[in-house]
């Protein structure tokens, strides 16, 4: 019997994530960017604010609850976006060939080459800053991963009898693909979403700390990071709080991803995600 | 070998060339022209004769196709055009902050590879052993860490509170000033090869090979030295190669943290400023060094390991 403490901890760190955004209005103290008030800037964590307050006198903790929110959108919804590109391109192109597949081979290694927060970067530049514009950025940046392993198990699915039985039954390509090629690569393309959903959040701390994600007042963790920068000499706590947010949020996925892949996954311990 | 290298170096232009045209289009595709979209927000502050001019100086007037065939004759002869702030060759600007880019990136890649590449080969020596759990514990911890709060909470650490380091700045570009950056930006990477080594390890342990050195009596160390590391040490380098043009897109987080003046503060600085000659040049120069290192990699594991084929 296998202890499966990977999948554990992680299920609880993301679930305690998740319940943080969930319930956030009804668990905040205060609302995360009214709340300002400058008789109460800078203060450090006590029983009142328990993470501090922020150079404007708001919550440090109710911001961070509300955070989550900004952090789960963005990581779920473009790792989402990500997953039907990466699996669309790679399926067809692993199970039709031909040009298409040339095609999409040479679009995946193009996007293996730009490095993909420097792409995501480059697309932000001429968004305007804001959650729209982050989803359309992380979406199309970080598919190229679920595409190879999409193509590459279509390749080897292709030939098996149940889908040579498919084909002589009369049932459409896009029915094969469907019932017959997918449901046997969920496992893997679930665990590489689960490890990319982290990444994602990682990306989006990381776009709106330079001013090009969210923007403040949006109570963004990134951000908030951004902020916290100017005050670190005063009030290293205004930085401790959202970085240890995104840390556990991360740790969460990771540890999810990991413990998903030793079940759904189990012969590929080396393939990196 | 030389006909290796040829044809490895003729494989990274057309990607080199995708990878301009991508970005080209991604920058025609601004609603208006480049002269409108460098006003903030579309607000047009540019006086509507400046913008004419400068329509014209930049020919922003020609099409889209006949503007890119402009654009990489003009790469051809390794010119990246002018900046649209200060007017001076991409180039030259480019040149100016590569060195700062290429330290702080190599700083960081040896921290990750002193460390992380011994660290996962004694996980996998010792499979379960508290060792093990402890590194790898470690490591998927430091793949988790946002790379901007390391660098913040080491300088909140080292520079303010203890005072050993300075905070920001490239100062006289002494080891001091590289420290702490390299530190925040080397962990992701130390994380990622300890764990790449340790399955690498370990799925080469069960292999026929090593089974057949040890039951003809070959002794552990030599197991380890001769067939473990060898092996190994292919996927570990080609993770290096790979994790390089990862650390280079870091890099930019890390630089605009520390102030440190290399390509990815420039990067963000000229995205924030719309400066779109630079943002062009810059992708592309991260593009190339990316693909060389990936080029060197390939290289160095068909040395390393003769079943590689050069041809």
């Amino acid at each position: 019997m296998k202890f499966r403490a990977n999948l554990l901890i992680g299920g609880a760190l993301f679930g305690l994530v998740v319940i943080a955004g969930l319930f956030a209005p009804l668990l905040a103290h205060t609302d995360p960017v009214m709340g300002a008030n400058l008789m109460n800037a800078e203060l450090p964590p006590d029983t009142e604010f328990w993470f501090g307050t922020d150079a404007q006198g708001r919550d440090i903790y109710s911001r961070v609850l509300h955070g989550a929110r900004i952090s789960l959108t963005v990581g779920i919804v473009s790792q989402l976006i990500n997953t039907v590109i990466g699996v669309c391109l790679g399926l067809s192109a692993g199970y039709w060939g031909g040009w298409w597949d040339d095609f999409v081979s040479g679009l995946t290694n193009l996007m293996l080459a730009i490095p993909s927060l420097i792409f995501a970067l480059a697309i932000m530049a001429i968004l305007n800053p804001g959650l729209t514009s982050l989803l359309i950025a992380l979406g199309l940046t970080n598919w190229s991963f679920t595409c190879r392993l999409a193509r590459a198990s279509a390749l080897s699915l292709k030939s098996q009898g149940y889908v040579q039985a498919a084909k002589v039954l009369g049932y459409s390509d896009v029915r094969i693909m469907l019932t017959q090629l997918l449901p046997n690569m969920l496992g893997p393309i679930i665990v590489i979403g689960t490890l990319g959903m982290g990444g994602a959040v990682l990306a989006e701390a990381s776009l709106s700390f330079l001013g090009l994600g969210i923007r403040p007042p949006y109570p963004s963790w990134g951000s908030m990071l951004s902020d916290a920068r100017d005050q670190i000499t005063t009030a290293p706590w205004i930085s401790i709080f959202p970085g240890l947010a995104i840390f556990v949020t991360v740790l969460g996925l990771n540890l999810l991803g990991d413990g998903l892949r030793d079940i759904l996954d189990p012969q590929s311990r080396t393939r990196r995600a | 070998m030389a006909a290796f290298l040829l044809r490895r170096t003729l494989q990274t232009l057309p990607i080199l060339l995708a990878v301009a045209l991508l970005i080209f289009l991604l920058f025609s595709v601004i609603p208006g022209t480049f002269a409108s979209s460098m006003s903030d927000d579309g607000r047009s502050v540019i006086d509507a004769q400046v913008m004419e001019r400068m329509n014209k100086e930049f020919g922003f007037n020609d099409p889209v196709h006949v503007r890119f065939g402009k654009y990489v004759a003009q790469l051809a002869q390794l010119d990246l055009g002018m900046s649209f702030r200060t007017r001076q060759p991409v180039a030259k600007v480019l040149a100016e902050r590569m060195w700062p880019t290429f330290i702080l990136t190599l700083a960081s890649m040896i921290f990750a590879i002193a460390i992380g590449v011994p660290l996962g080969f004694i996980a996998a020596l010792r499979p379960g052993s508290w060792v093990d759990t402890v590194s790898m514990v470690g490591a998927v911890s430091g793949l988790s860490l946002p790379k901007f709060w390391l660098g913040l909470m080491l300088m909140y650490l080292f520079a303010l509170v203890l005072g050993w380091l300075p905070s920001f700045g490239y100062g006289d570009g002494g080891l001091r000033y590289l420290i702490l950056p390299s530190i925040a930006l080397g962990v992701a990477p130390l994380a990622l090869l300890a764990r790449t080594t340790r399955a690498a390890v370990l799925e080469i342990m069960n292999a026929d090979f090593v089974r057949t050195a040890r039951s003809k009596g070959m002794s552990e160390r030599k197991v380890v030295q001769w067939h473990l590391a060898r092996n190994a040490l292919v996927i570990v380098l080609t993770t290096i190669g790979l994790q390089f043009g990862t650390v280079i897109g870091q890099a930019v987080v890390v630089e605009k943290l520390f102030a440190w003046p290399g390509l990815g503060s420039l990067l963000v600085d000229s995205v924030t400023l719309r400066d779109i000659p630079v943002v062009q040049g810059a992708i592309l120069l991260i593009v190339l060094s990316f693909l060389v290192i990936n080029t060197l990699v390939d290289v160095l594991c068909a040395i390393i390991d003769p079943r590689i084929k050069y041809s």
